[in-house]
């Protein structure tokens, strides 16, 4: 078996154990046996509403999301040539959050609670558009980043505008709590909203492995190796802000997952930009899962929010495998 | 007539006129060297015969197809372009870079066959690079480095190959050897059209040169003719010493002429 092959199986069998774990442990902790019952059993049993309506979508919500970070990282780090390249960089993250504090701020909640993912979503599509008439007509990677530092940016300056309106701490603290990230409390509807968005965003990166590798040796030469540039950098740019978005529009900003997944992945598994795409999806989607998991270590209160975990154990790990890798990076 | 045919093309990027009315061609089997001062359009001329830049008018074909009728796979499969300066932004193994040279033979799932493995290993064989296969180019020496990529440009099969300066940077000896693969390529029947600043090189290697001087040809013919004192003189603003050994015509930019 390649290293390759061994690398994904591994995460794959992680992760499915880790989503098992997530399903057993919460407020209440169940058995095995128990969390089997009750995902076949009869849908008034309060423990099937547990496990069903509470905990599996939240399980898959996890995976999904993290694998959409994860994904996104590695195709962005890949068609931008930087390794510090994340989703975060072009500019759907923040704007996703403007959207959501808008939301926050009109006190849609108390209308209707799926207000806030979709105003979210609203923002996120906003900037994929803006970045996709850019990107149709620019081909420049370094115009692309600056306008997704603009795009970000401008709505950084908006959320503290909102927040600087804002009428009672109260809601400033909900705007807060809302981009620390959390996976807290999601159902259904919110894996609805999201999930065709980022199956959308897959779906237009989905055979760009050849592409990204034969851009590590620059774009005029893998264009004169028959891959056409323009669009792949437009389906990456896209895609990723297409399902990057919608992952942030249903958990909040949740840090550090779309950046270093691809660097644990590579030094894992493989350096091939093309093929670190399946790997940093499953890799994304157990980090996640995972650090959800520690936000319900009862211990911490409810309060330790998903995004700060991710970031906890993000950034130590980035910092570490930068430090063994450097030699390779010169 | 088989062969890369430019026909009287004309670039302009923002309003500058790059090339103007160029015709060039280069046949199989010869080294066609591209020389010219800083800024005469030598790389532009090659990133417009590669489709990487627009060209605002004239033709080009590659034996007797007009560019404009093959797709990029197509056309990645005749010429080969070896970049200047040659970044690789991943620390890959070199077998992967060479690698990459079977990207146009195959589609976005294909996992490499047989041939193309044939085709890397003639490549790394012919460029003398067969024993860094596992290194990662990020620890190569600059020569080491030089033939891996130029493996790559190899083991596309293309029949044309385009060189942008590639000895820039490399000391004399991998410079000599990476001239001598440009030559023996040329006659295992391959095309080579290479963008020079070592007129030496120019005229001890090519079969012809192409003098390119503010966005013109000045004249394309037979090495010595080209490199006359006249034309080193009014396009270059040097004189030059030239002898011969071992059979070699041998040249070395002299002294910078007064612009009188």
């Amino acid at each position: 078996m390649s290293r390759y092959v061994f690398g994904n199986t591994v995460l794959l069998v992680a992760l499915i154990i880790v989503a098992v774990l997530s399903l057993l442990f919460g407020r209440v902790d169940l058995s095995f046996t128990e969390v089997v019952d009750a995902l076949f059993g009869n849908p008034n049993d309060p423990l099937t509403i547990i496990v069903r309506e509470l905990r599996l979508p939240r399980v898959i919500l996890g995976i999904v999301v993290g694998a959409a970070m994860g994904v996104s990282g590695a195709a962005l780090q890949g068609v931008l040539r930087n390794p510090l390249a994340d989703p975060g960089v072009v500019g759907v993250s923040a704007s996703a959050a403007l959207g959501a504090v808008i939301a926050i701020h009109l006190g849609a909640a108390s209308i209707w609670p799926m207000l806030i993912p979709i105003f979210a979503m609203g923002g996120a599509l906003a900037a994929t558009f803006i970045l996709f008439l850019i990107s149709a007509r620019e081909s420049s990677v370094l115009m692309l980043i600056l306008v997704g530092i603009g795009i970000s940016s401008l709505a950084m300056a908006a959320i503290s505008l909102v927040m600087n309106l804002a009428e009672s701490p109260m809601t400033i603290r909900d705007m807060i709590m809302w981009m620390l990230g959390s996976l807290e409390n999601r159902t259904v509807s919110d894996l609805l909203l999201a999930l065709p968005f980022i199956l959308f965003g897959w779906l237009m990166m989905i055979n760009i492995g050849q592409g990204l590798n034969a851009l590590s040796i620059g774009e005029d030469t893998a264009q004169t190796m028959g891959i056409n540039i323009k669009g792949l950098k437009l389906r990456v740019v896209v895609g990723s802000a297409i399902s990057v978005g919608a992952a942030v529009a249903v958990c909040g900003s949740i840090g550090f997952v779309g950046l270093v997944v691809p660097h644990i992945v590579r030094a894992l598994i493989c350096n091939e930009p093309g093929k670190i795409l399946l790997p940093s999806a499953l890799m994304g989607g157990l980090l996640l899962t995972l650090a959800d998991l520690v936000t319900r270590i009862p211990q911490f209160s409810t309060d330790l929010r998903l995004g700060v975990v991710t970031s906890l154990i993000g950034a130590p790990a980035f910092l570490y495998i930068i430090y063994q890798t450097r030699k390779n990076m010169r | 007539m088989s062969g890369l045919d430019i026909q009287n093309i004309s670039l302009d990027l923002d309003g500058n006129k790059i090339l103007e009315n160029v015709s060039v061609s280069v046949r199989e089997g010869e080294v066609v060297g591209l020389i010219g001062p800083n800024g005469a359009g030598k790389s532009c001329l090659l990133k417009s015969i590669l489709g990487l830049l627009d060209i605002k008018s004239g033709k080009i074909s590659i034996d007797d197809q007009n560019i404009d009728d093959l797709d990029l796979k197509e056309r990645a499969m005749k010429m080969a372009y070896a970049a200047q300066g040659a970044p690789v932004y991943w620390p890959l193994t070199a077998e992967t870079i060479v690698g990459l040279g079977r990207v146009p033979h195959l589609n976005p799932w294909q996992k490499l066959t047989k041939n193309d493995k044939i085709a890397i290993d003639y490549a790394m064989e012919r460029t003398d690079c067969a024993d860094l296969s596992d290194r990662l180019v990020t620890t190569l020496s600059g020569g080491e480095r030089a033939r891996v990529l130029l493996a790559r440009v190899l083991a596309t099969g293309a029949k044309y190959i385009l060189a942008d300066e590639p000895v820039a940077a490399l000391d004399p000896s991998h410079q000599l050897q990476v001239m001598n693969i440009l030559s023996s390529l040329s006659k295992s029947g391959h095309g080579v059209l290479v963008v020079l600043h070592d007129l030496g090189h120019a005229l001890r290697y090519c079969d012809r040169l192409i003098l390119l001087n503010d966005a013109k040809v000045i004249g394309q013919d037979v090495p010595e003719k080209i490199l006359s004192d006249q034309n080193l003189k009014n396009i270059f603003g040097i004189s030059a010493s030239r002898w011969a050994e071992n059979g070699h015509s041998l040249l070395s930019p002299l002294n910078v002429l007064d612009e009188t």
